[in-house]
């Protein structure tokens, strides 16, 4: 396996500065639909101030407030076939993947990345839902499955944070096949023992939450998240009847008993940071250890 | 026939000339003896033709058609003292899923499908073969009682996918399809999938991760139903023949990819038009592979299985 000896090799592109010009100065919340100036959206974890609304947070961004001190270190990607089934729908497969890596300067829609989160050792693979809605294809799969055996080497935990529409169409088949795939990716996580956090995020559906978003040994949501398996339009034709409010949304779910916490994106890292801690270092320490801080880091730009 | 499809129609109107002359023949003693035996021949040649090139469209259509043999058929056809068994013990029985304990060919094996049902009534009551949680739940209990007597698991895929509906999600449609992928996974015992009909989408993968998955030469298999993928991705459902074209969805093409293991001969003009047949030869086929893989211990079964699906999609289409 070549990309394993890549592993711990950061990823140089990452280094480069990301183009950080806001297209638009002011953003409207879609919560309230009150316009909210770009600073304040970047310094409130892009949650509206006004009505507590979670806006998409960008995968970077992501990473930043989860890594302490906000570094983490990207791993690269395992190569996956390029347009398998050399899909053709009303453009090629091949044209929207090059579209979508020009506008994110990505290879696909998985991010794969590893620091420590309130000290303990983390690998995070989360969704860009910049990529082709996050949708989940053979290199989604491929990816998913080099953090989890980053996390078995560096006996890290396993963090998946999806934002997805579901499955890659262009990949036919096998984008449905990077569901048992994933499981396997679990698995593997799980029988080493470490710990599987799944936290869902705006929007987690289709193929993607019935795989390994629903496999978490804990699942935290962000509020107001869409998630589910079947679409609501497709729900709202089969059986011709109003869709209950907050359907499907993460508030929803652990009301159902599918999310065991719903946390706030200001409180995340704190939450997660306390999760693992409990989980990976259960026993008392012998010393008085101070943990540090969970405080809530908001980089500019990722730092590696 | 009584519903012949669309493409069927001229092979339909030769069966009824047939009647006719039989008809005919009733009442004046004709003998049509020869000009039987023209048309039957002209049947045979159309089918052939027809058959042999199907479009992966008209292959939808065939893999949807209401004759086809059911995963019910498949079962009566193909096991002996078969033992149905119910519920997911948790909250009902969802008769979306089918299945039990009973003999296949000699082996004490569990039976499992997703059973569209053949008459409106038992459409109805089968929920169109469209599960719900409680479906896959069953599914994930059976396939453990299967592991707990090492009994191989074999399984008849033929569903449009999961239910969409408020009371699946509230359930966790999601949460239980996940975990009946990762009980196939984890089987210590031999798991043998056959898509029959339509494989439809993650109601099909929750119960299609076997060891060996086989495939009827006319069925389908996809990740959303081309009705679906041309309206999300052509804007249109009317493109959905261009959309089962890009798919890859036919049985041919899916074993090309590596996903299917297998591909069953059916009769000529299709399984619907000799159930009988066609059940025998998967069952064929079905023992071939149990008999391969029953001498395999737990621990390798398992590990086979992972590396197929590791391996799955790491080369595109030849
Ligand atoms: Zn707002």
């Amino acid at each position: 396996m070549n990309w394993l000896t890549n592993f711990v090799r950061p990823k140089l592109r990452a280094l480069v500065k990301q183009r950080d010009t806001p297209d638009n100065l002011w953003h409207k919340c879609p919560g309230c639909g009150q316009m909210i100036f770009h600073r304040d959206l970047e310094a409130n974890l892009h949650v509206c101030d006004k009505c507590g609304h979670h806006l998409r947070l960008p995968a970077l961004k992501r990473l930043g407030m989860l890594f302490d001190e906000g570094k983490y270190t990207r791993i690269e990607l395992p190569k996956a076939p390029v347009d398998p089934l050399r899909f053709r729908d009303r453009k090629r497969y091949t044209e929207r993947l090059k579209d979508a890596q020009s506008e994110t300067s990505e290879q696909d829609a998985l991010i794969v990345a590893h620091g420590t989160i309130g000290g303990v050792p983390a690998v995070v693979a989360v969704f860009n839902f910049d990529f082709m809605a996050g949708s989940m294809g053979v290199a989604v799969g491929e990816s998913f499955l080099a953090a989890a055996k980053l996390a078995k080497l560096q006996q890290a935990a396993l963090i998946a944070i999806p934002a997805s529409g579901g499955a890659r169409m262009q990949e036919g088949i096998l984008s449905l096949m990077q569901m048992p795939r994933t499981v396997l990716a679990v698995e593997e996580v799980k029988s080493a023992g470490l710990p599987y956090i799944v936290l869902l995020t705006d929007p987690t559906t289709g193929g993607v939450t019935a795989s390994f978003a629903m496999l978490g040994d804990v699942h935290i949501a962000e509020p107001g998240s869409l998630i589910g398996f079947a679409g609501q339009r497709v729900i709202q034709e089969t059986i011709r009847e109003k869709l209950p409010d907050g359907f499907q949304r993460a508030e929803y779910l652990n009301d159902h008993g599918m999310v065991d916490l719903v946390v706030p994106r200001l409180e995340l890292k704190a939450a997660l940071a306390r999760i693992l801690g409990l989980l990976m270092r259960p026993k008392p320490s012998a010393e008085v250890v101070t943990l540090p801080t969970p405080e809530v880091a908001i980089p500019q730009q990722p730092r590696v | 026939m009584k519903q012949p499809l669309e493409f069927e129609k001229p092979i339909a109107e030769l069966e009824g000339k047939i009647e006719e002359l039989r008809h005919l023949s009733d009442g004046g003693g004709v003998n049509i003896a020869e000009e039987v035996a023209k048309l039957q021949a002209k049947i045979e040649r159309q089918l052939r033709q027809t058959y042999q090139k199907l479009t992966p469209w008209q292959k939808v259509q065939v893999a949807r058609h209401p004759d086809r043999p059911h995963a019910s058929d498949a079962i009566r056809r193909l096991v002996e003292d078969f033992t149905p068994l119910a519920g997911d013990r948790v909250f009902a029985e969802d008769k979306a899923v089918i299945g039990g304990i009973g003999r296949f060919r000699g082996f004490s094996a569990v039976v499992l499908g997703t059973e569209k049902g053949a008459t409106t009534e038992a459409r109805v009551r089968h929920n169109f073969g469209m599960a719900k949680p409680e479906g896959y739940r069953k599914a994930r209990r059976l396939m453990e009682l299967a592991d707990r007597f090492g009994l191989p698991v074999v399984t008849f895929v033929d569903t449009a996918g999961a239910y969409p509906g408020i009371d699946a999600e509230a359930r966790g449609q999601a949460e239980a399809i996940a975990r009946s992928i990762e009980t196939c996974l984890r089987l210590r015992v031999p798991m043998i999938a056959c898509v029959i009909g339509e494989g439809g989408s993650g109601g099909a993968i929750a119960i299609a991760s076997g060891n060996h998955v086989i495939m009827f030469e006319h069925a389908v298999y996809s990740v959303i139903s081309p009705e679906g993928c041309a309206s999300i991705l052509w804007r249109s459902a009317e493109q959905a023949q261009d959309a089962a074209e890009a798919m890859k969805l036919t049985a041919q093409d899916l074993h090309k990819l590596g996903v299917v293991d297998e591909v069953v001969q059916e009769p000529l003009g299709g399984a619907h038009r000799q159930p009988v047949e066609a059940l025998d030869a998967l069952g064929d086929r079905i023992e071939a592979a149990l008999r391969k893989l029953t001498p395999l211990d737990g621990g390798s079964l398992r590990a086979k299985r992972r590396d197929k699906f590791l391996e799955m999609g790491r080369q595109g289409l030849a």
